[in-house]
């Protein structure tokens, strides 16, 4: 196991209302290391944006950090001041979103986006900067970089304006890379396009990739380790080959049969019942025990076992054994 | 088995120009855009007719022609044997289009969120008339959700319960034909299988005939029994959908096969396909989907291709 780049300990993410106090993101630990992407798959509303937007200090108030810590290449960095946190979000951290549009600006060219950027954070002269954008854009496949870097955002297609919008994130050479559904507004051809770019990148540069996601295919296609999300909580993290062929939480085994194939016709799909419980209505115990068919007593009343560290662990009491 | 939908040389053409004083004084001509150019298929009673397509490809402009939303500019469309848009007789037209239903995509979108679920449920049968008493209690149970929910109003409900309201107002008129456009594409998986199963279920109950269009192949897979593949507008290729997966003939298909992802393709390394779709207002010459195509040769890029049968398949390609 290489160092890892990225690693997060029992963050606790949370948001005080008027009402209750709602945990979005409850003890959640893991670590990418360079070169890897990992997956963070789950259904809206399982905290899986919340902690992207955590770890890279762009939570909304009145959600706040309240425990736990984010450790990134050996620096802490939930606690940093403002000032400093701005710095390392472009330079250490990359994030790319799900809508290309709203995430560039439509009144300056992508050249002026590209090269301010540079100029923030690399010590390099207005020259230079310019000469790097053009190679960032030829890096994420935009055929004729030099003439397209004086066009605006409207001029180029929504899978071309991902891959500005990658070039963007990647060209101060940041060590990780948040993805949060950056293929998800795209169409299939061209989906298939941005994640054969996302992983040729990244493989090449060692960037560590956190790639959030709630299509199984993409997880499949894409990652290499995925952690399973539900209502705040970490479920399941395993390697993808394992983790879509023997799933051990329940949810994971739900929301794989639930994924129709494309191999099989007109089978029933296996479905979970229910729906995932709001924030302020956590069941006792393990909080989708009243969706679970193996629910037992210990599940509705003792607190689920948390996962600690990577691979292969999942947070249920029948994790690793037969399924019923 | 009759057949319950027939579309024949289907056109639909949108006027895209600028403004006529833009026109004017830019020495602009006008601009047309062709969403659906002309497409042919049928649907038999009780069968599920997948269409899908990426954004642009038309699947959308089709369906809301089906309903009758929308005028043909050219070609016809018949339901049971009724032409939509050129039937004279009102009563005739009356009862056919009282035997179409629609389901659409965003459930938050598609309910009045001021009506009670009731009044939303029961709205296409008083428009005509009938006595509503209980129906949206049946349909409720019907679709799974509890009678007493007649009572309150959309925000209650999650998505996958809305998208199932949007179903029970479907149904309440005892439709035969539904078109569904990308019913599930809103909601999560696991949802998703919700709604599909529902709709399966309620399928084989009431015998209904389903227009399914999605962008999403495995979905379509799943639900069909013959599916069209639409590109820029044209219908490329049509096979039942045992033989599209198996066999696909058309270099489209075989590049939407191939780059849809799949869940069991962990470790699988995949050329992506190259290019993106092209603007619909200047669709290239010969066969439009040529500039991305590898089998592209000279005749492609003059001479469009006509639809020809091979095997049992319908497809659009000079080498099929």
């Amino acid at each position: 196991m290489t160092e890892s780049v990225l690693s997060v300990r029992d963050l606790v993410v949370e948001i005080p209302t008027r009402r209750a106090l709602l945990r979005a993101v409850d003890q959640v630990s893991f670590e990418i290391s360079a070169g890897e992407i990992l997956g963070v798959v789950g259904e809206s509303g399982a905290g899986k944006s919340m902690m992207g937007n955590a770890i890279i200090g762009l939570l909304n108030r009145p959600a706040r950090i309240v425990g736990g810590e984010i450790i990134l290449k050996g620096r802490r960095v939930d606690n940093l001041p403002r000032e400093d946190l701005r710095r390392l979000r472009g330079k250490d951290i990359g994030m790319v979103f799900q809508d290309p549009l709203t995430s560039l600006n439509p009144l300056i060219t992508i050249g002026e986006q590209l090269t301010e950027t540079i100029l923030e954070h690399l010590p390099v002269s207005r020259g230079e900067a310019l000469d790097r954008a053009v190679a960032a854009l030829d890096d994420v496949g935009i055929p004729a970089a030099a003439d397209r870097i004086n066009s605006y955002p409207h001029q180029f297609s929504g899978g071309m304006r991902q891959r500005v919008v990658i070039a963007l994130a990647l060209c101060a050479e940041p060590s990780l890379l948040i993805a949060d559904e950056p293929t998800t507004a795209l169409d299939v051809s061209v989906q298939a396009q941005i994640i054969a770019l996302l992983k040729s990148l990244c493989r090449s540069r060692g960037t560590a990739v956190m790639l959030i996601t709630h299509d199984m295919g993409v997880i499949a296609e894409a990652t290499d380790r995925v952690a399973v999300m539900y209502a705040g909580r970490m479920v399941e993290v395993d390697k993808v080959s394992r983790l879509l062929t023997t799933p051990q939480h329940p949810y994971t085994r739900g929301l794989v049969a639930s994924t129709p194939v494309a191999s099989a016709q007109r089978e029933r799909l296996v479905q979970i019942p229910g729906n995932m419980p709001r924030l302020d209505q956590l069941p006792q115990g393990c909080a989708f025990h009243p969706r679970c068919q193996m629910a037992a007593e210990r599940c509705r009343s003792a607190p689920v076992p948390t996962i600690a560290g990577c691979g292969g662990v999942a947070a249920c009491w029948f994790a690793g054994q037969e399924t019923v | 088995m009759s057949a319950m939908v027939q579309v024949t040389g289907l056109t639909r053409v949108f006027d895209v120009s600028k403004p006529w004083l833009n026109r004017l004084l830019e020495r602009l001509p006008r601009s047309t855009l062709t969403a659906v150019n002309n497409v042919s298929f049928t649907i038999n009673e009780g069968e599920v007719y997948g269409l899908v397509g990426e954004s642009g490809s038309g699947k959308s402009t089709i369906g809301k022609m089906v309903v009758g939303l929308l005028p043909p500019t050219d070609g016809a469309i018949t339901v049971e044997g009724v032409n939509l848009f050129n039937e004279a007789d009102e009563s005739t037209l009356d009862r056919v289009k009282s035997d179409i239903q629609m389901i659409f995509q965003d459930p938050y979108a598609s309910l009045n969120p001021r009506w009670r679920v009731r009044h939303i449920i029961v709205e296409p049968l008083a428009t005509r008339g009938i006595n509503t008493e209980g129906v949206a209690e049946k349909m409720l149970e019907q679709v799974g959700l509890a009678a007493s929910d007649a009572d309150k109003f959309p925000h209650e409900f999650s998505g996958g319960q809305r998208q199932r309201i949007c179903v029970a107002r479907a149904l309440a008129s005892e439709p035969r034909l539904i078109v569904c456009d990308e019913p599930t594409s809103a909601l999560d998986v696991s949802v998703q299988a919700q709604v599909l199963n529902l709709m399966n279920d309620l399928q084989a109950q009431y015998n209904l005939t389903y227009l399914l269009i999605s962008h999403d192949l495995t979905v379509v897979r799943h639900m069909s029994d013959r599916i069209g593949v639409l590109y820029l507008g044209q219908l490329v290729e049509e096979a039942e959908s045992e033989e599209l997966f198996k066999n696909p003939r058309h270099p489209y298909t075989q590049m939407l096969l191939e780059a849809a992802p799949r869940i069991d393709g962990f470790g699988r390394e995949v050329t992506p396909p190259e290019g993106e779709i092209p603007d619909p207002i200047n669709p290239p010459s010969g066969c439009v989907f040529h500039p991305r195509c590898p089998k592209a040769g000279e005749r492609c890029t003059k001479e469009a291709p006509e639809v020809r049968v091979v095997a049992q398949t319908r497809v659009q390609c000079h080498f099929a």
